[in-house]
């Protein structure tokens, strides 16, 4: 019988369901077949005309009903759908989960469709009155929940029986993480048997695109799409901005084996930091990264070489990627040399709010499955990160213990311990 | 008592009536206060906007001035001041293992290139392209980052070296709320022992107005109290520009460095009912009840929006609750979304810290406090949806 107390006391959480969607496919077992065989979901954008853009490739999720409804309508679809994949599994599937709702979603702006249809929908006043003046006399509104930060949410506590307010989070680019982590401290705290945490991201809109662009953030690799998302590679140049969704049913221990449901793993341990050196980029010494790793170790009660594998946040920018060979090399010395290290976003980009949720339940795969998806595209190495990528093709490993870093704009550095058995 | 109570130490409150929570407590503690509020500039609606602020006061550096736009910077300059309050500015210990959770919104568009977007859209067909060709050309780099959500807490880290954990929480009145709940419970389970917790609402903004405006909940015409806008053209809502950050603690925290203790800060009910339909009022009232109200007369410090349902509800609900002496605080501030209920714990706290009641911000709707408060209840009833309260009780 495992225990089901972790080393500070804390009811240990399960995972009991897993939901995916990415530009891979929908669920676990397209997305996973995909992954381990080395596919990238990057392509050219043709959900909108891409002149005048630096970068026209993206890895947008073009096959669900709302792919071109909005990034609102999108998001919902995205984490309505991983969600309910996740809650079948589980066994929760009668609408009524009662657990608290923890949502990773990009924030929300009016869609510039509404905004040039109801400006043109009349011909005065000048100015930001008339959409003002057009804005209180509409009949419906599903353009004002589209401008609603908690919309989302709402919809899917309607949608699946959760209990109370559901909480809509940013972290930026870790976003994914901090959702898992609220579900995660929530249990552990006591106040509730089961959570589900969503990370959904449908916002590749063109102004989205273009403002990661003047920031010098995104890939221009347009001629080779697939080929774009390379992390560690001596000429990476900026990740590919990608939508999807994953969603984690996480339960306490006891009350997940108490109805003799499957473990899929256990959340071991959450480790967080900020840094307060600038708005995009890491402070130089990787301090808060390093500080992220280790408060995630410690949480989990495991020592650095407890770790067998770590999916990296690697994003392919220069910048990231430097920095986390740091930080990882920081904290595991020269083991690191030896501990597989990928990035699933050579495959399927970087899915912003998405990322740490989709890359949490890759990384749950990987422990169940015994594999370890590549990090493909890896064929000019930097010299300067010396690390097991698992390039281009898939290992099979015994893996026991998972690391998964997120870290984002706004100094956000959020890091996820995961093990495949209860203790 | 619990070493694990979760206590107040530290208040930074910026609205239209000035800056600092014991500025707050002077002007509104005495009878008749006089809203500030601008009919002009965004008529027919009415905003409270923002006091003259010196920036520099909290944020030394231009260069970190010149990267926000007003929101970040009033959610930054905010924080500083409930930093100072609770004497954790600049130390560098405190600071480094201060967790932080932010209720945000989104930051400021640039509304030249929008409004430039639009009006050259009358005679494009090609709008998407049209689109294309304007912000990549006319859109500031750096703006991007002034408008993200969680920036307002990576200005935070940056300016004032809160960096133990940053999370920002999204959705209306309901991020306040649960950013309030979630901070205070990971203090009570001995998780966290400090947090800076709160929100900005900068609303002298076009896109800020019409996120109400879409679905008609903006009040039009002259300015009315918070509960006397039923009657008047429009959804009732008047907003207002400010902020309210809390530093909270647990009680051993606070005790251990010697600090002043606002108030204690008891559990946070929230929920989120249906504003159609007569269920709402029911549901506030169990939703005040479980804060665990005392008997006899109670102050109230309500963040009611304005919005018809919610605020009538609300209203029959705090009547059908006990003998409460409510105090509309959107009558003296506007409607501050995010900062909503944060703003109403400060209220609340200020008035047990002080021993004193609010006078009626609305002599016509609001029944006397006399005495001295031993407790004072907050809450935030979302105009379209999610809802919290808490008990403010003496430390």
């Amino acid at each position: 019988m495992a225990r089901t107390k972790d080393h500070l006391g804390r009811p240990v959480v399960a995972v009991t369901g897993i939901g995916v969607v990415t530009s891979l496919g929908i669920g676990k077992k397209d997305n996973w077949a995909a992954l381990t065989s080395g596919r990238s979901g990057i392509h050219p954008i043709t959900r909108f005309p891409v002149d005048h853009m630096n970068t026209r490739i993206a890895g947008t999720v073009d096959f669900l009903g709302s792919s071109d409804k909005g990034a609102t309508a999108l998001t919902y679809e995205l984490a309505e759908t991983s969600a309910r994949e996740a809650l079948d599994e589980a066994g929760f599937t009668n609408g009524h989960f009662a657990g608290p709702l923890f949502l990773a979603s990009p924030p929300v702006e009016m869609d510039w469709h509404d905004r040039f249809a109801l400006y043109n929908s009349v011909s005065e006043p000048e100015g930001y009155q008339r959409l003002l003046t057009v804005g209180r006399n509409l009949q419906t509104h599903e353009i004002f929940e589209s401008t609603q930060f908690g919309s989302i949410a709402d919809r899917l506590a309607d949608r699946f029986g959760t209990q109370g307010l559901p909480v809509t989070l940013s972290t930026a680019c870790a976003s994914g993480a901090t959702a898992i982590q609220l579900g995660v401290e929530a249990i552990q705290r006591g106040e509730t048997d089961r959570a589900i945490a969503i990370g959904a991201d449908g916002s590749a809109t063109a102004e989205a695109l273009i403002r990661f662009s003047l920031l010098s953030a995104l890939s221009t690799s347009n001629d080779n799409p697939e080929r774009a998302s390379k992390p560690f590679s001596k000429d990476r140049d900026g990740f590919v901005l990608a939508e999807g969704s994953a969603a984690l049913v996480l339960e306490s221990l006891e009350s997940a084996e108490a109805r003799g449901a499957t473990i899929l793993g256990i959340m071991r341990g959450c480790g967080e930091r900020a840094d307060d050196f600038h708005r995009t980029r890491s402070k130089p010494d990787g301090s808060p990264a390093i500080a992220a790793v280790k408060a995630a170790l410690a949480d989990a009660g495991l020592r650095d070489d407890e770790i067998d594998y770590v999916n990296a946040h690697g994003t392919s920018t220069p910048e990231n990627d430097k920095m986390e060979h740091l930080s990882l090399s920081t904290v595991f010395g020269e083991r690191i040399r030896s501990i597989p290290v990928s990035s699933n976003k050579s495959m399927i980009g970087h899915t912003l709010s998405a990322a740490g949720a989709i890359e949490a339940a890759f990384s749950l795969l990987t422990m169940r499955e015994g594999v370890i998806p590549p990090t493909i595209n890896y064929d000019n190495p930097d010299p300067a990160i010396e690390l097991d990528v698992v390039p281009n093709v898939k290992r099979e490993a015994k893996v026991r213990t998972v690391l998964s870093n997120s870290f984002g704009f706004g100094g956000q550095n959020t890091c996820l311990v995961m093990a495949r058995e209860p203790v | 008592m619990s070493a694990r109570d979760v206590v107040i130490t530290g208040i930074g409150l910026v609205s239209s009536l000035g800056e600092g929570a014991d500025a707050h407590w002077q002007k509104l503690s005495v009878p008749g206060v006089k809203p500030v509020v601008d009919e002009a500039r965004y008529a027919p609606y009415t905003v409270h906007p923002l006091p003259e602020i010196d920036w520099s006061l909290q944020i030394a550096k231009r260069g970190d001035q010149r990267q926000m736009e007003n929101w970040q910077r009033l959610g930054t300059y905010t924080a500083g001041l409930a930093l100072d309050d609770a004497g954790v500015k600049g130390d560098e210990a405190l600071c480094s293992t201060m967790d932080m959770i932010v209720a945000a919104g989104g930051g400021e568009r640039d509304e030249a290139v929008d409004q430039g977007i639009l009006d050259a859209s009358a005679t494009r067909n090609d709008r998407d392209v049209l689109l294309n060709e304007k912000l990549t050309t006319e859109l500031r780099p750096t703006l991007f980052l002034a408008q993200l959500s969680n920036l307002l807490a990576g200005n935070i880290s940056i300016v004032h070296k809160v960096t133990g954990s940053s999370r920002t929480f999204m959705g209306e009145e309901g991020a306040g709320i649960s950013a309030v709940e979630t901070a205070a419970a990971r203090i009570r389970s001995g998780r966290s022992t400090h947090a800076l917790v709160g929100g900005a609402f900068q609303t002298e903004h076009s896109d800020m107005l019409l996120a109400y405006e879409l679905a008609g909940y903006l009040h039009r015409g002259a300015w009315k109290s918070v509960w006397e806008r039923k009657r008047s053209e429009g959804g009732g809502v008047v907003t207002g520009s400010g902020a309210a950050f809390l530093v909270l603690e647990s009680r051993e925290h606070a005790q251990k460095r010697g600090r002043d203790v606002y108030a204690a800060l008891g559990p946070v009910a929230s929920g989120r009912h249906q504003r159609s339909g007569d269920g709402l009022s029911t549901a506030v009232t169990d939703l005040v009840r479980a804060t665990g109200i005392p008997a006899g007369r109670l102050l109230a410090l309500s963040g009611a929006s304005g919005a018809h349902a919610a605020t009538a509800a609300e209203k029959a609900a705090l009547a059908a609750a006990g003998e409460i002496a409510v105090r509309g605080v959107s009558t003296v501030t506007g409607h501050l979304k995010e900062a909503q209920f944060p703003f109403a714990i400060a209220l609340a706290a200020l008035a047990v810290k002080n021993r004193a009641g609010y006078p009626a911000f609305d002599g016509a709707n609001e029944p006397a406090f006399d005495g001295a408060p031993e407790a004072a209840l907050a809450t935030a009833i979302g105009y379209h949806r999610f809802e919290g309260a808490a008990l403010i009780s003496r430390a």
